[in-house]
């Protein structure tokens, strides 16, 4: 019994992981109907820029909850600026063109960020900066709690409800909801569709990035490859949930952290990377609008 | 009655250069000429899904390593208890016959089950799906120990050579030339045009998905018998997403939807890797894969239908050549 | 669209003819190196690339080999076997090399064995460790020790000086190293009594080891062989700290990195793992060696980078006293090989071209790497 609680409780923390990134994904999705590619790269991104901001500042050497902060502003500020430039110069280009040269454009981008990591950061891992830190351990008798990760599920969670107001109270968020509904009807209502878009852009790459130094936080091993799993897992959990939809996206990746967990720990764990590409088949083939999805004809 | 003519002057073609030119070709060079026939051939396969049907498929290299490790098995099985069947030059050549065209149909098999799918999704999920499938059946292999799982699959038998390799190119480019000029063919366009009016004029657009998918992935598996039984060593980590992703740039950039444009650009891609080798000796840093990507990028940007767009190499030429080649002044597509 | 195309064809060929239009100096030996040097597995292709440089640099400086430097041509393979074919053809056949080094992974070298056998160029791998390797041919050499061995080591140390009943795998899917050792582990530990509580695996790469943790830990065994690459144990040995796994972590060579200490912390303290040497050894060479690593390169040596370094230093020995750089005289002076001092322990070439030389048991503490146990083959 312990050892099922605490397989629930690991569950629930990687797919907290995978959630930050899937709504990412879903966001951008919603706006643009490209599905992102370099997404998971931006993720790579944000933990190396949160490395360097971290050891720019020395922020390792003093750990405290303004430290983690200090580094989580400004790496969402930076990876919302690479964002606006990746959506600059690669996506708006394309807004016109068919939907299938976006995705090619996009996995281009995700092995430029890869392979030129490579070369910029040096291909061995890197350390993440301990910025925050709480001592002691938790724990109800067997069950452990990594005190780390329960901060980062608390931030993650944070970060989706400052999100979810973001989308649904205020006025740029009902011109994204807008935007996302329909572009030209958005356009012929006054709403600027390339800002909302960029914006949408920025906000899901500054998810991304904070997913990034929060992984740094708790699996302190950064490498320029780290993206290319999580982003393509955090995919799957962003259609499981039904992509395009944010509360979706969560229940989706918290699901597929839960699924993995089990699948390692009763069934067959070196079949835990197809695990998630068969959920994602079973979905799409028998509810490809996923959990939370609406359904959508296709007219001519 | 001529392009019949034209098919079988490039097999005598293939035949005299084989005799008269490869025994003198440096070793290198000739490695180049058949990663070059194996890279054609992935490449006009994965057009017939992508760019003639419209199928965004990113899975290729898995349908590569199915043909690969299916033929190596089945040539190795063969062989195995009876070694003077290799020496024998006819049923050498008939063994591998026989494992390329199973590792084919083997390959096509799950190309059926890929393709269903497809009757469902479209555009970028369909891609996604298909990468899936790539990374499932890397996993599977990880995970049989009887084709070496991690460590690979060795003992493979060298079999393949010039003239196989180019034959079955050339056996690819008739197939596929032919299949997309005759009117079964040109379902598959109309699905690419426009699924819904297709269907509307009465194309079962569910079977030419399928069968493009089918097709694709037999020749594929082809390619990768082909290249097994070159390298001798099959490992998963060489049929990864990259790969699959480089036959993706071969067929962008030859211009989705032109099979001339797929053999040049495969041709060019392969010679570009190698000739690009000295810089690298001088930087001491490989970055052809950031070069190839940013490529991409920009090829999207600024030229998105390729060298050739949805055109043939004929298309350029003057009309007495492109009446030589085809026999007739209209050309497909 | 026609100008860009001839303009395409033309550059390809001008390169192409670059190329080849390449021709080695007299008084220059050429060798060449086949490591990844981009794609997950470039942390140790540079590594080993590293240690190699190093071993060249020096032999140059003391007056090279039969009064003639060596030119090192190394490419990347982007740990790809095919890649790796490809880059061995080249180098045997265009920039007519004496003898090759590499790979690091079996999965690749085992690749390029069959191509450098068909050339009669000998080829020494400085880390590939499956068994196999050597088998594809008279001329392939290696200068580590191969699986079973490596693998016994632990689990004879697990048994022994642990009195470890029952031990519990955990071992990377992808990595054919990882495999290699532990199935030897497994054989060699049950035949000595022990007991294998459970096997899991991970795939590298993979930053959440706490499924499998849980489920080894609900095993209680009293080790767990971990004989994966210090990418990844670092952050296994943290969070079977976290799960409240107190037992040893054990591990073969792959584990030695100063990263590993980096990543892990505290936690991989009081892990046991095989290595070829050992940084405390009053060897001048190897404290040398130390130094002048650091002194090139900032960072303290990997095992890849030390074996890297003496396979580079194994060859140039045999060349120095084959008759002529012939491959035949050069594969018998390296298959002569005796008691070559090396950073990584004596090496001597046995009939099957294997290296025979003793393995260590270091303990992972906070001041590094301390030694424990010596076993010889």
């Amino acid at each position: 019994m312990t050892e099922f609680i605490q397989h629930l409780i690991n569950g629930l923390s990687i797919g907290s992981i995978y959630a930050l990134i899937a709504l990412g994904y879903t966001m951008v999705f919603g706006v643009l109907k490209l599905i992102n590619f370099a997404h998971g790269d931006i993720y790579m991104l944000g933990a190396f820029y949160g490395y360097f901001i971290s050891r720019f500042f020395s922020l390792g050497e003093n750990p405290s909850l303004f430290s983690l902060l200090l580094a989580l502003t400004l790496t969402m500020a930076t990876c919302a600026f690479t964002g606006y430039l990746i959506e600059t110069f690669a996506y708006k280009p394309l807004r016109k063109a068919p939907r299938i040269n976006a995705l090619i454009t996009s996995v281009g981008i995700s092995l430029f960020l890869e392979f030129t990591g490579q070369l910029v950061f040096g291909s061995d891992p890197k350390f993440f900066p301990q910025i925050f830190a709480i001592s002691g351990e938790w724990a109800i008798g067997d069950l452990k709690f990594n005190p780390l990760q329960i901060t980062v599920f608390i931030i993650s969670l944070t970060l989706m409800a400052i999100l979810q107001f973001v989308i649904f109270k205020t006025r740029l968020g009902r011109a994204m909801r807008a935007v996302s509904f329909n572009h030209d009807l958005a356009s012929l209502m006054g709403i600027p569709t390339n800002r909302i878009i960029s914006f949408t852009f920025m906000l899901g790459s500054a998810l991304a990035g904070a997913g990034g130094v929060l992984v740094g936080l708790v699996y302190p091993k950064i490498e320029p490859l780290m993206g290319v799993m999580p982003g393509l897992k955090a995919f799957v959990a962003a259609v499981l949930g039904g992509i395009g939809n944010v509360t979706g996206a969560v229940v989706g990746a918290l699901s597929l952290g839960l699924a993995e967990e089990f699948v390692v720990g009763y069934l067959a764990p070196s079949f835990r990377d197809a695990l998630a590409f068969t959920i994602l088949i079973l979905v799409l083939l028998f509810k490809p609008t996923g959990l939370f999805g609406t359904k959508t004809t296709e007219k001519v | 009655m001529k392009q019949y003519l034209i098919w079988l002057t490039a097999l005598v073609a293939i035949v005299i250069v084989n005799f008269g030119l490869i025994p003198f070709l440096p070793p290198y060079y000739y490695s180049i000429l058949i990663y070059s026939g194996v890279n054609i051939i992935l490449a006009v396969s994965l057009n017939l899904v992508n760019g003639f049907t419209g199928q965004f498929s990113i899975g290729h290299a898995g349908f590569m390593s199915v043909g690969a490790y299916l033929s190596a098995y089945i040539s190795i099985m063969i062989t195995k208890d009876n070694p003077d069947l290799l020496a024998n030059p006819v049923t050498a050549n008939l063994i591998f016959l026989v494992s390329l065209i199973a590792g084919g149909a083997g390959s096509a098999i799950i190309g059926y089950f890929v393709g269903l799918p497809s009757l469902r999704l479209r555009g970028d999920y369909l891609a996604i799906v298909t990468l899936g499938f790539g990374e499932i059946i890397r996993v599977m292999i990880l995970n049989i120990d009887a084709i070496g799982g991690a460590r690979g699959f060795t003992g493979i038998p060298l079999l393949s050579n010039f003239l196989w390799v180019y034959i079955a190119v050339l056996f690819t480019l008739f197939f596929i030339w032919r299949l997309v000029n005759s009117a079964h063919g040109r379902t598959y366009l109309s699905v690419r045009e426009d699924e819904i009016a297709a269907q509307s004029m009465g194309v079962n657009t569910t079977n030419a998905k399928v069968q493009a998918f089918v097709i694709g992935a037999f020749f594929a598996g082809i390619a990768g018998g082909l290249f097994a039984h070159f390298l001798l060593y099959l490992n998963p980590q060489t049929f990864d997403f990259n790969r699959s992703f480089e036959i993706i740039i071969m067929v962008v950039l030859g211009g989705a939807g032109s099979i001339s444009g797929s053999v040049v650009a495969a041709i060019i891609l392969t010679v570009i890797r190698e000739a690009l080798r000295p810089i690298q000796e001088i930087t001491r840093i490989d970055f052809r894969m950031s070069i190839y990507s940013l490529f991409l990028i920009i090829l999207m940007l600024n030229r998105p239908n390729g060298l050739f767009g949805t055109k043939e190499i004929f298309n350029f030429m003057s009309s007495k050549m492109r009446r030589l080649f085809l026999g007739k002044e209209d050309t497909a597509t | 669209m026609k100008k860009i195309s001839i303009y395409l064809v033309s550059m390809i060929f001008a390169l192409g003819l670059s190329a080849c239009k390449k021709t080695t100096p007299e008084n220059v030996i050429t060798i060449g190196e086949v490591g990844a040097m981009t794609g997950p597995t470039a942390t140790f292709g540079i590594s080993t690339h590293n240690g190699i440089m190093l071993a060249i640099e020096e032999i140059n400086e003391a007056g090279g080999v039969k009064g003639k430097k060596l030119n090192l041509i190394s490419l990347d393979d982007q740990g790809k076997p095919d890649e790796a074919a490809m880059v061995t053809t080249k180098l045997i056949t265009q920039d007519k090399v004496v003898a090759i080094l590499g790979e690091v992974a079996s999965s690749v070298s085992l690749a390029m064995a069959p191509i450098a056998q068909q050339y009669k160029v000998p080829m020494i791998t400085p880390s590939s460790t499956n068994p196999d390797v050597t088998k594809k041919g008279d001329h392939i050499f290696r200068v580590c020790f191969i699986d079973p061995f490596q693998g016994s080591v632990m689990a004879k140390f697990a048994h022994e000086t642990l009195k470890a009943k029952s031990v519990a795998i955990l071992r990377d899917i992808k990595n054919d190293y990882s495999m290699g050792l532990s199935n030897f582990f497994v054989d060699k530990f049950n035949s000595l009594g022990g007991k294998i509580a459970v096997e899991q695996s991970y795939s590298a790469g993979d930053i959440d080891f706490k499924s499998q943790l849980t489920s080894i830990r609900a095993k209680k065994p009293d080790a767990i062989y971990v004989p994966g690459y210090y990418t990844d144990v670092g952050l296994i040995a943290r969070q079977a700290r976290e799960l409240g796994i107190t037992v040893p972590l054990m591990g073969g060579d792959g584990w030695d990195s100063p990263k590993l200490k980096e990543i892990g912390g505290t936690a991989v303290n009081g892990s046991y793992f095989s290595n070829h040497y050992s940084a405390e050894n009053q060897d001048p060479k190897v404290q040398e060696f130390l130094a002048k690593y650091k002194a090139k390169y900032g960072s303290t040596p990997d095992a890849l980078a030390a074996m890297g370094y003496d396979a580079a230093r194994v060859l140039a020995e045999a060349m120095e006293r084959a008759p002529s750089l012939a491959s035949n005289d050069l594969r018998d002076a390296i298959a002569a090989t005796k008691d070559f001092s090396g950073v990584t322990g004596n090496i001597t070439i046995d009939q099957d071209r294997n290296a025979v030389k003793a393995a260590v048991v270091l303990k992972v503490t906070d001041d590094g790497f301390k030694y424990q146990s010596t076993v010889n083959p």
